[in-house]
């Protein structure tokens, strides 16, 4: 007969307001097999903790359930516990009355028949659990960082100094993301790229760094401590090690009028570029479709006037494999395309505001680079229709975030504090110009914004307009914003020479596809989810892979260099021990039973089945049958529903264990 | 109880999205009939169709299987042999006379807890209107008599199942 302990939380309020945690604790104390039933205020407070340990000790149980909020919260918190109790830790499992009873449902009896069947469901798990050995594995102390922007530099130089080999993959030609693009920041307007290049060159020179520039994460496998990753270097058509960035290339490119992307395509480059002078590394690219050498076959000039023999026409895509050990993912965001309408999506579009047929409604980041010194206009504000100096600026904030009907519902967070920059940038070079804005709320929480935002409106004369914008139209050669003052409760018709949008931030596309690569969730926005959106914030569900920045949600640059610096501590808390514990839950073979069919092998998504051969000890063949390697194995359990001969076990997840849960509905 | 008929539905979930989906729900106090019991697997790839029967057996009257969207998989595929095994056991279940509107199947994120409660919800409500699952049943009876509780302790034991 089994001796479990129960116990029964109350969280507090949490539990015990809708559960009659007594009687719960008092019908599971008649469950056979039951040594010990209580009940107590704070199961995971220290002296709940303690109260479980004493218990173990007292009644010698061998087994423990505890009832309290999901084991995806404290099922490590307890199982340490029952470690600390000298009871293995996987004879301790936990009933989830919170989140899956008593936050769900407000009958008190309903709840709390709900509860005693939660308990005794688990009960009868208990004791068919194993005790179960951990198994260690040793850490790859390198790690990756996916993304180039100001999240992943931070987060690789702090992994980097610490003394790690970091490993950063960035998928344009140039580190530097979004940050690289922006004029001045906000509140401080210091100038973005004497912030950031600084710190792009730290990442090439750092000898801890291996830069991949013009590269994607092609697949990953593995586990903590141990992915393997496979990244694909895209063919640059020059060789890095040759190029010495001298620009020559660039200069006879007789391929001149591609709008520069960098730039918003307000600018052009030619074939052959680096996106923007301080680009790290220095070398250039060749833009494949758009290479009269690629496109016919004749030019070739680029690679007579190299004088180092750089230029490699034949270059093709690599792929190079690397084991690291964890994974930081910052990807980013991108805008809100609202010219076009996502195919598939709920996501409805701007048809209304012309953005992409009126020449001089741009986007806010389009208006970062009028507005930047190394922009395609030398950071004179002029319209891209006709190249004149707008005297009247709209800017429409929320275009797309908190538009639910629209199809997005967040706050895009950073746009109130941009667009009031934006307004005192325009100010600070117009001197006569006005700017006016449209906005539903001005949202400047963080230190020194909100004193910003003030500065805007009464120092620089911004005028704030609280209202919506129904619709953009061309007039000659202005535009007309029509909106509303719903203050004043009027129509309100301003007649523009440059409307400036901030469109929402949105998840990278294609975030779902890396994601899907590296086994993390995302939201219903394919933003990246934490594991706790409080107390694991730069953690994802799955071990070992680690967020910063905007690709978890939309960030300015301090909350983005902090989630990078926190994801980095994260990593070297990881490295900093030679040898990882792991989870047990892995397959195991009954050799006896194994007919040999395989079909384990067919399934697993991780190659862990091997054929393992049975010999003599005269070494003759008698019979092969499936190996599941521990350390490979992931611990789906699909090799075990597929057997056909129930020959493989998931330890944790045995057939027995289910059963017994099933046989106690 | 404020109904004649209070169905009992089991939900085989996948730990990584339907459960946290679940959880997901908890935390946003969203509220669903208390008729569902969860039981949790590491990937829906685990879950064998053999613990269906016995759900039903052991007087389930719903069945619920749900995990991760097809892609989302946090073992890379194991929800892609999930759909395969029940797409061909929905067809046998079928053949042997069980309802298929009592078996329901579905992807829920761990993003979603509210279509978690659409469809715990829909479930229910709709078993609730099918009544009880006799077919199944009556093998329980036939194996409780088969059945030992040869010792008075566990006789005991057994009446005291609440």
């Amino acid at each position: 007969m089994s001796r479990i302990g129960v116990f029964i939380c109350h969280c507090g309020e949490n539990i015990s307001r809708t559960v009659d945690v007594e009687r719960v604790a008092e019908a599971a104390g008649r469950i056979p097999g039951v040594a010990h039933a209580t009940d107590y205020k704070y199961m995971c407070s220290d002296p709940g903790q303690n109260l479980l340990k004493k218990a173990v000790a007292e009644h010698n149980l061998d087994g423990v359930v505890v009832a309290a909020c999901s084991p995806r919260m404290h099922e490590k918190t307890f199982r340490n516990a029952a470690r600390g109790a000298g009871l293995n830790p996987y004879l301790c499992e936990m009933a989830n009355i919170r989140e899956h009873c008593s936050w769900v449902h407000e009958e008190r009896e309903e709840a709390t028949a709900k509860a005693t069947d939660i308990v005794r469901l688990m009960v009868e798990r208990v004791k068919k659990n194993k005790k179960l050995v951990p198994i260690t594995v040793p850490i790859t102390k390198r790690a990756l960082v996916i993304g180039g922007g100001i999240a992943g530099i931070q987060a690789a130089l702090d992994i980097a100094d610490c003394g790690h080999q970091v490993l950063l993959v960035e998928r344009e030609p140039s580190i530097g993301g979004h940050m690289a693009q922006l004029s001045e920041t906000f509140p401080t307007l210091d100038c973005s790229q004497c912030i950031m290049t600084p710190k792009m060159v730290d990442v090439a020179n750092h000898p801890n760094i291996t830069l991949h520039t013009y590269a994607e994460v092609e697949n990953v496998d593995g586990y903590i401590g141990n992915f393997q990753v496979t990244i694909r270097k895209k063919a640059r058509s020059v060789d890095m090690d040759k190029c010495t960035g001298c620009g020559v290339c660039m200069a006879k490119c007789p391929q001149k009028k591609i709008p520069n992307s960098f730039d918003r395509d307000l600018g052009m480059r030619p074939a052959i570029y680096v996106p923007f002078p301080q680009a790290v590394p220095n070398t250039p690219v060749i833009d494949r479709a758009n290479c009269t050498w690629f496109k016919t076959g004749k030019c070739g000039v680029c690679q007579k006037v190299c004088g180092p023999g750089a230029v490699d026409y034949g270059q093709e895509d690599e792929l190079i494999t690397e084991q690291v050990g964890a994974i930081v993912v910052a990807t980013g965001f991108e805008l809100y395309n609202i010219t076009e309408k996502p195919k598939g999506s709920e996501i409805k579009g701007y048809g209304e505001f012309g953005h992409g047929k009126i020449p001089d409604v741009i986007d806010g980041l389009t208006f970062e680079r009028l507005a930047s010194a190394s922009g395609p206009t030398g950071g004179k504000i002029v319209r891209p229709s006709d190249g004149k100096e707008p005297k009247q600026v709209v800017f429409v904030q929320c275009v797309g975030s908190r538009a639910r009907e629209k199809g997005i519902s967040y706050c895009s967070k950073i746009c109130c504090m941009y667009t009031a920059k934006h307004t005192m940038l325009y100010k600070h070079k117009v001197h006569d110009g006005q700017a006016y804005v449209f906005f539903m709320d001005a949202r400047t929480p963080g230190k020194g914004y909100d004193e910003f935002w003030r500065r805007a409106v009464e120092e620089e004369e911004a005028v704030y307009i609280r209202g919506m914008v129904s619709r953009l139209y061309q007039k000659g050669d202005k535009v007309v914003v029509m909106g509303s003052d719903v203050l004043v409760g009027v129509r309100v018709e301003i007649e523009a020479d440059l409307v400036v949008l901030a469109t929402a931030v949105q998840a990278r596309s294609g975030a779902d596809t890396l994601a899907q690569k590296l086994g993390i969730s995302y939201d219903k926005y394919n933003f990246y989810s934490e594991a706790h959106a409080k107390l694991k914030p730069v953690e994802c569900a799955t071990a070992g892979v680690y967020l910063a920045g905007a690709c978890q949600g939309p960030k300015d640059i301090p909350d983005t260099v902090s989630q990078a610096s926190a994801a980095a501590a994260k990593v070297m808390t990881l490295f900093s021990r030679d040898e990882l514990e792991r989870e047990p839950i892995v397959a195991r073979v009954n050799e006896k039973n194994c007919v040999a069919c395989f079909y384990c092998k067919k399934v697993c998504p991780y190659g862990a089945v091997e054929e393992k051969e049975i010999r003599d000890r005269n070494g003759n063949l008698i019979r092969v049958v499936a190996y599941v390697n521990p350390v490979v194995c992931g611990g789906c359990g699909t090799c075990q529903a597929t057997c056909p001969s129930k020959s493989v076990e998931l330890d944790g997840y045995t057939d027995e264990q289910v059963i017994a849960m099933i046989d106690a509905l | 109880m404020k109904h004649a008929f209070e169905p009992k539905v089991v939900a085989f979930v996948c730990t990584w999205c339907t459960y946290a989906g679940a959880d997901l729900a908890g935390t946003s106090r969203m509220q669903y009939p208390a008729n569902v019991r969860v039981l949790k697997f590491p990937c829906t790839g685990r879950i064998d169709p053999v613990f269906i029967l016995r759900a039903f057996q052991k007087g389930a009257d719903g069945v619920l299987v749900s995990g991760c969207h097809p892609g989302d998989c946090h073992y890379m595929a194991g929800n892609f042999h999930a759909r395969r095994r029940f797409a061909a056991f929905r067809k046998l279940l079928e053949f042997v006379g069980v309802d298929l509107d009592r078996l329901q199947f579905s992807w829920v994120s761990a993003a979603e807890g509210g279509k978690w409660v659409e469809v715990v919800t829909e479930l229910t409500e709709r078993v609730r209107k099918m009544g009880p699952m006799a077919e199944f049943k009556d093998l329980e009876l036939e194996e409780c008599w088969s059945g030992k509780l040869d010792t008075p302790e566990l006789e005991e034991a057994y009446k005291a199942i609440p």
